[in-house]
């Protein structure tokens, strides 16, 4: 046997048990839940198909709908407060904080990361609810005559959401300003630029595909997550993975879960696809 | 400028710090519900926390199944960035997409799949169970982080190990694994603690014995209580003793 045989055998020896469990344990499992999307459930028994009826009514039915329709609202919307109120956040540390204490702003900054997930939603909760600290500073200074219901609402979840994701888009943002030579910023300041235009047409731009990168992470980590809105929006408006534990809890409907879980790993593939295309397109 | 960037700064620290800051805090309260006003501190409920079974148990749950899993996954990908770093095999793009591709995919979704499948082949829900899927979640990463740790130093330096004679396993345990030591503690580490703050897999495919983030979600059932505070604050103490532990000891290396 010549070497380089021997040497992709042996290659391909270390490579096949994860390889194994990908397919097992990942592909396998999704390529029967998309066998299953294509049944549908009568009564409490599931009708294999193929047939198309869960699609057909994922986009008939209003209240499914409207879920697709929720997630997209929150996730944009997270996804841009969380990148306006990271980026100077990430700017300040890297520029205006002296060097000693860089690491521990950066450090402070993403503290609340070591709280565990469900946790931090729940400590949002006792912040917002009708007893809680904001509502009882705000009635206190007298800027509120009685709390406001925030908890179980769209705001509650929003805050929760863009509280974590500023914690993660502050740490891809501080990284791709640390990387970016002084010189640009000096450069634009001897053209005489001023400190707003150095930011804005400098500086900003040069960041884009860190953040155009944060922003996707943000996005499919969003609008996959179950469990801020279900602890801080409550049931008054579902999103698109409270319903599909919805069907899984309620009525065992897994073919209806297994089609919405396909939906949107599609919204998610469709966000990656023009992500990298304007990358791409940036790059060239 | 100045000014306004540190009123900023206090006004979005305060924003990412509040939760943290209230949930400790109340941890304390001596009353029933942990909101204002504060009635005087107290440590009764982590003695309760402390004495409850299922959370003790879950706890010890959560241990294992996030030691045991990113211990396989750590390994699956230290074996495959080997192999895929050892010789030029056909499809190994395709095999790096594959190895990647559960990243981009929502645990929601992982967790179902796999709910699916065990309930066709008679697999029960378990810890057992929640481990693979913890393991699915992790090796794209750690095959990552190890892929890319490899580069043509670490090549050339296996290479010379195997030319002057060691097998395969010793170059894989004598060789490549000192060299890759620390990629292969952050690994672990970031693994460990996906697996540790893991919810919904661990949902969907645990039903007796559950792991912790299982357990304080049916503790938030029963609403608002300075007991889910505590528990909160002491997952938060044991992870910040670890970050700080890393930062001082592995970590300070590399920064200097």
């Amino acid at each position: 046997m010549s070497i380089e045989r021997i040497e992709k055998r042996q290659g391909a020896t270390l490579v096949a048990p994860a390889l194994l469990w990908t397919l097992i344990f990942f592909v396998l499992p999704f390529l029967a839940m998309a066998l299953m999307s294509l049944s549908h459930l009568e009564g409490r028994s599931v009708v294999s198909g193929p047939d198309l009826r869960n699609y057909a009514k994922i986009f008939t039915e209003a209240s499914l709908l409207k879920g697709i329709a929720v997630s997209l609202e929150i996730t944009v919307l997270v996804t841009v407060i969380s990148v306006a109120l990271a980026w100077p956040l990430a700017w300040i540390i890297a520029t205006r904080v002296p060097v000693r204490w860089r690491r521990l702003a950066l450090l402070l900054a993403v503290l609340p990361f070591w709280t565990s997930y469900v946790v931090r939603s729940y400590s949002w909760a006792l912040v917002l609810g009708e007893k809680g600290v904001v509502m009882n500073a705000l009635v206190g200074l007298g800027m509120l005559s009685e709390p406001v219901q925030i908890m179980a609402t769209r705001s509650a979840t929003v805050t929760g959401f863009v509280h974590f994701f500023v914690m993660l888009l502050t740490l891809t943002i501080y990284s791709n300003l640390v990387q970016l030579s002084p010189n640009y910023a000096r450069a634009a300041e001897d053209l005489g630029a001023s400190r707003w235009q150095v930011i804005r047409l400098v500086i900003l731009p040069l960041t884009l595909p860190g953040v155009v990168t944060g922003a996707f992470l943000t996005f499919v980590l969003c609008i996959g997550d179950y469990i801020t809105p279900q602890i801080l929006g409550g049931n008054n408006e579902l999103t698109l993975p409270q319903l599909i534990m919805l069907q899984l809890g309620r009525r065992g409907d897994y073919p209806m879960a297994s089609a919405l879980s396909l939906v949107l790993m599609l919204i998610v593939t469709l966000a990656y696809l023009a992500c990298a295309r304007w990358l791409k397109m940036e790059r060239v | 400028m100045r000014t306004l960037s540190w009123v900023y700064l206090g006004a979005i620290f305060t924003f990412i710090l509040l939760p943290v800051v209230v949930l400790v805090i109340f941890s304390f309260q001596d009353g029933r519900l942990p909101v204002p006003p504060f009635k005087g501190a107290t440590l009764k409920w982590y003695a309760k926390i402390l004495g409850d079974r299922d959370l003790m148990d879950a706890l010890v749950n959560s241990m294992m199944v996030a030691i045991l899993s990113s211990l396989v996954a750590v390994t699956l990908g230290f074996l495959a960035a080997s192999g895929l770093a050892r010789a030029a095999l056909p499809g190994s793009a395709l095999m790096r997409g594959l190895l990647i591709a559960p990243m981009t995919v929502s645990y929601l979704i992982i967790g179902l799949g796999l709910l699916q499948m065990f309930n066709q082949v008679g697999i029960r829900p378990s810890l057992l169970a929640t481990g693979i899927g913890h393991v699915v979640i992790n090796l794209p990463l750690c095959f990552a982080i190890l892929y890319a740790a490899i580069g043509e130093h670490q090549k050339s330096a296996l290479q010379a190990a195997r030319d002057l004679g060691a097998r395969e396993w010793q170059v894989l345990w004598h060789v490549a694994a000192p060299m890759l030591a620390p990629s292969l503690a952050a690994a672990f580490f970031l693994s460990f603690t996906f697996s540790w703050d893991e919810f919904i897999i661990a949902f969907l495919l645990t039903r007796f014995d559950v792991t912790l983030p299982v357990e304080i979600w049916s503790m938030l059932r029963s609403g608002l209580s300075p007991a889910t505070n505590a528990v909160g604050s002491l997952v938060f103490l044991v992870s910040v003793a670890v970050v700080v532990t890393l930062e001082l000891t592995l970590f300070r290396k590399g920064s200097k």
